[in-house]
């Protein structure tokens, strides 16, 4: 009954999207009052309907109703109930359901919140949510129907990727999506802007609090899959350039571009035209990502499926979504000329160059991450395009992006002068130089690659021009200390949360280039007893426990202790673990950190009396994900911005007032 | 700056990036690709020494030799076979019998060095290079795999 309960929902939150994505456009387009109001309940219905289908999948989950294919092939009544419950995304099916429910969410959060919008735009930017909807709604329902019954159902379940069961799996795909499915918004309200054939700084507002949004859940979402992968892969390694990486890392940069260029429209009203395309971009780029994830093309355990249908169906999503989106810019791009006028050298010129840069480094990990794809459909040959290439490709275009970024901020609107922001950013420059070779010195000088230095001096100076751009906006020096709080407070918030974003990017670029350069790894076969020095600290491997019951694998359970001089440092328990279904082992590293290195314990197979074991320090690798989330901070500070709220609903006013 | 000369530096920005991107995957391109052979391929193409490539197929059964993290084996894809040594951790899921690829440099003594061994896998436990490779030597039983 319940399984049908979801189906039955699921259809009518079709019926109901296709109402919503075509009532209220004709009604918008006729100046319909009436028709175009129907947008806002059909969203909450639409919410209503998926979430409900949502929750009956959760409950065969978590009641293990093994009448449900669904649950037959991806869970177990052995499987704990965070995996029971986080294991509903955690399949093809499933996910693509999260996929539209957060859909919905967006989609109803415009009718919630969306009360200060001109009903002609929320009425579109809704409608064309909805025609999202559908298209996903009928890739469920017809390729991918997670309530599908198995006849006759068997006792037990398939269980779970041994390497999905982590806390990870509750946390990553959600945030993922909130990001993916979130720019959906920015490019709803493009759509809608280029039918009404009206875009200016009102706009750019409207859209600005959604992209940043999208922007933070995917930031965060990325950064979890990253501090996933890094602890669960028992190499350390954070990033592979591999190809389902890469389709979450396209839409962050072109997010991230359009994050500005949305800025440029709402103060100066500029680059409208430029935005408008990012935001198609950005939204195609996410359902790129959907289609190389999803349609089982390439092999990762992120690919749950291998259904060609299911490959050709979303391809046709994505051809109809951005080859309509783009159809419609052409035609109506033309529209959107003019807008304020700025010298190069100037904060708008900045940011451009920031979005040529940014775009330009998106369009070549697509190319990178495309290229076999093409090469094996054309039969150039199998082959990959591996770390190498987008290290070579990749770092060169974000050198040049990161030095404008330190100065970008020092840059007045309009007209800018590039010798006074130098000016004022020459003891940042010396100070980095000087970190520079201070880092490389520490790690050994000529032992260290100078390119470490290199990533660590524009670390340095990202983030001391950073701070230096923020202690000249609440004017540190030039006035009293006792009204610095008042100052501070008085600053708009947006403005710390970008203080804030750009310090996170400083200290994750720290991160990157400190775990990359001067990591030391160290693999060997150790006895019970024997002690290996890994960067200063003595490791000794003092015993290792079999067969230790957990709730659906057993596990081998090695002790380590960590000492530096005589001094015990911590206690690591890596684990090796045999799950039961499906029959797979896994690795636990066990990681010890001080915030500025992580002491990484990895144990392997017996051998002759001792155990393989592989030893990592690396150096700042916290870095990488403490810089993220000092990012996503940033970001929510900014997001809580009184302007957001106040003052951006009225056209005619913002028209008023000018340039604000 | 009137808007003509602005939309003029707008274009120059445009060709500058594309410029130096398309210069920077050019030169990268050649050097960074990494084909995919099966031991046949290897077989009947004459593959320089030092040459990144990646070669894929199953492990053949008894052909693991470990000394220390020093592993010598073979790879098969049921036609020809190809001998194999790597020094390391090998992942999990590495097992005789099971598809794995390996990714690193033949050398002139026809043993292909391993600087990675992958063990990636989906459902059906079995790398999509490796799966495809079997399919097209024709000894691939839809639907087996090799584990079941």
């Amino acid at each position: 009954m319940i399984p049908e309960t979801g189906q039955f929902a699921l259809i009518l939150a079709l019926l109901v999207a296709l109402t919503q994505a075509i009532v209220p456009m004709v009604g918008a387009a006729r100046r319909d009052t009436a028709q175009m109001a129907l947008a806002g309940p059909a969203a909450l219905t639409q919410l209503a309907l998926v979430a409900i289908a949502f929750a009956a999948l959760m409950t065969c989950y978590v009641t293990s109703d093994f009448s449900v294919l669904n649950v037959v092939q991806n869970s177990h009544t052995d499987k704990p109930l965070l995996y029971k419950i986080a294991g509903v995304w955690g399949n093809h099916e499933g996910s693509m359901l999260l996929w539209v429910l957060i859909l919905a969410l967006y989609g109803a959060s415009v009718a919630l919140f969306g009360g200060n919008l001109p009903p002609a735009l929320k009425a579109r930017a809704l409608s064309v949510q909805a025609m999202i909807a559908v298209g996903f709604l009928l890739f469920i329902l017809f390729t991918s129907n997670p309530f599908l019954r198995a006849d006759p159902a068997p006792m037990n379940g398939n269980g779970l990727n041994p390497l999905l069961q982590d806390p990870g799996l509750a946390f990553h795909p959600p945030f993922l999506y909130l990001g993916y499915v979130g720019f959906s918004m920015a490019f709803s309200f493009a759509i809608a802007a280029l039918i009404e054939g009206r875009v200016d700084a009102a706009w750019a507002r409207w859209v600005r609090p959604w992209t940043l949004a999208a922007w933070c859940a995917l930031t965060l979402g990325i950064a979890m899959g990253s501090w996933w992968a890094y602890y669960t892969l028992g190499w350390g390694g954070w990033w592979y350039w591999d190809p389902v990486e890469n389709a979450s890392f396209m839409p962050w940069l072109a997010g991230t571009a359009l994050l500005h260029s949305a800025i440029v429209v709402e103060k100066r009203d500029a680059l409208r035209g430029w935005t408008i395309l990012l935001s198609i971009l950005t939204f195609s780029l996410s359902l790129l990502g959907t289609f190389l994830v999803r349609s089982g093309i390439l092999t990762s355990v992120h690919s749950f499926a291998s259904d060609p249908a299911r490959g050709v169906f979303v391809l046709a999503l994505l051809g109809l979504v951005t080859g309509g989106s783009l159809t419609l810019f052409a035609l109506r791009a033309g529209r959107l000329q003019g807008g304020g006028l700025f010298a190069p050298i100037s904060r708008e010129g900045a940011l451009l160059l920031n979005n040529v840069l940014l775009a330009t480094a998106a369009g070549t990990v697509l190319l990178g991450t495309l290229y076999p794809l093409f090469a094996d459909a054309f039969d150039m040959g199998k082959l990959s395009v591996g770390p190498p290439f987008f290290n070579a490709v990749f770092l060169p275009l974000m050198v040049p992006l990161v030095l404008v970024m330190a100065v970008g901020p020092f840059l007045a609107w309009k007209r800018g002068d590039l010798a006074g922001a130098l000016g004022r950013l020459k003891f940042v420059f010396l100070l980095s130089l000087a970190i520079a070779l201070a880092a490389w010195l520490i790690e050994g000088g000529t032992a260290s690659p100078l390119w470490a230095a290199g990533g660590i001096g524009l670390a340095a100076w990202l983030g001391l021009g950073t701070l230096l751009d923020w202690a000249d906006r609440v004017r540190l020096w030039q006035a009293a200390l006792a009204s610095l709080p008042q100052r501070v407070a008085r600053m708009p918030r947006a403005a710390h949360g970008m203080t804030l974003a750009h310090l996170g990017m400083a200290i994750t670029i720290a991160g990157i280039t400190g775990s990359t350069a001067w990591k030391s790894e160290h693999i060997q076969v150790m006895r019970i007893g024997d002690e290996v020095t890994v960067a200063g600290y003595r490791l000794t491997l003092d015993s290792v426990v079999d067969d230790l019951p957990g709730p659906n694998y057993s596990a081998s359970r090695a002790q380590f202790t960590a000492r530096r001089g005589d001094r015990v440092i911590a206690v690591l328990h890596p684990e090796k673990r045999l799950y039961r279904t499906p029959p797979r082992p896994t690795t636990q590293a066990a990681i010890h950190t001080n915030l500025f290195g992580d002491l990484y314990v990895v144990i392997g197979e017996a051998d002759g009396g001792g155990y393989v074991t592989r030893l990592y320090y690396n150096p700042l690798a916290p870095w990488i994900f403490m810089g993220a989330v000092v990012m996503v901070l940033g970001g929510l500070v900014s997001l809580s911005d009184r302007r957001f709220r106040i003052g951006a609903p009225k056209r005619a006013a913002a028209l008023a007032t000018g340039k604000a | 700056m009137t808007r003509k000369q602005r939309r003029l530096y707008f274009v120059l920005l445009g060709m500058l990036a594309l410029g130096g991107a398309t210069a920077l995957v050019l030169t990268a391109i050649s050097d960074t690709l990494v084909y995919f052979y099966t031991p046949s391929q290897m077989a009947g193409q004459a593959i320089g020494p030092g040459r990144r490539l990646r070669v894929g197929g199953l492990v053949e059964q008894g052909s693991v030799v470990k000394d220390k993290a020093n592993v010598a084996f073979t790879i098969t894809d049921l036609t020809a076979t190809l001998p194999v040594t790597y020094t390391g951790v090998l992942p999990d899921l590495f097992r005789e019998g099971q598809g794995v690829v390996a990714e690193g440099r033949l050398e002139r003594d026809g043993v292909f060095h391993a600087s990675e061994v992958l063990a990636k896998h989906d459902e059906k436990y079995m790398p999509k290079e490796v799966a495809d490779a079997l399919k097209k030597s024709g000894r691939w039983q839809e639907g087996e795999g090799t584990k079941q």
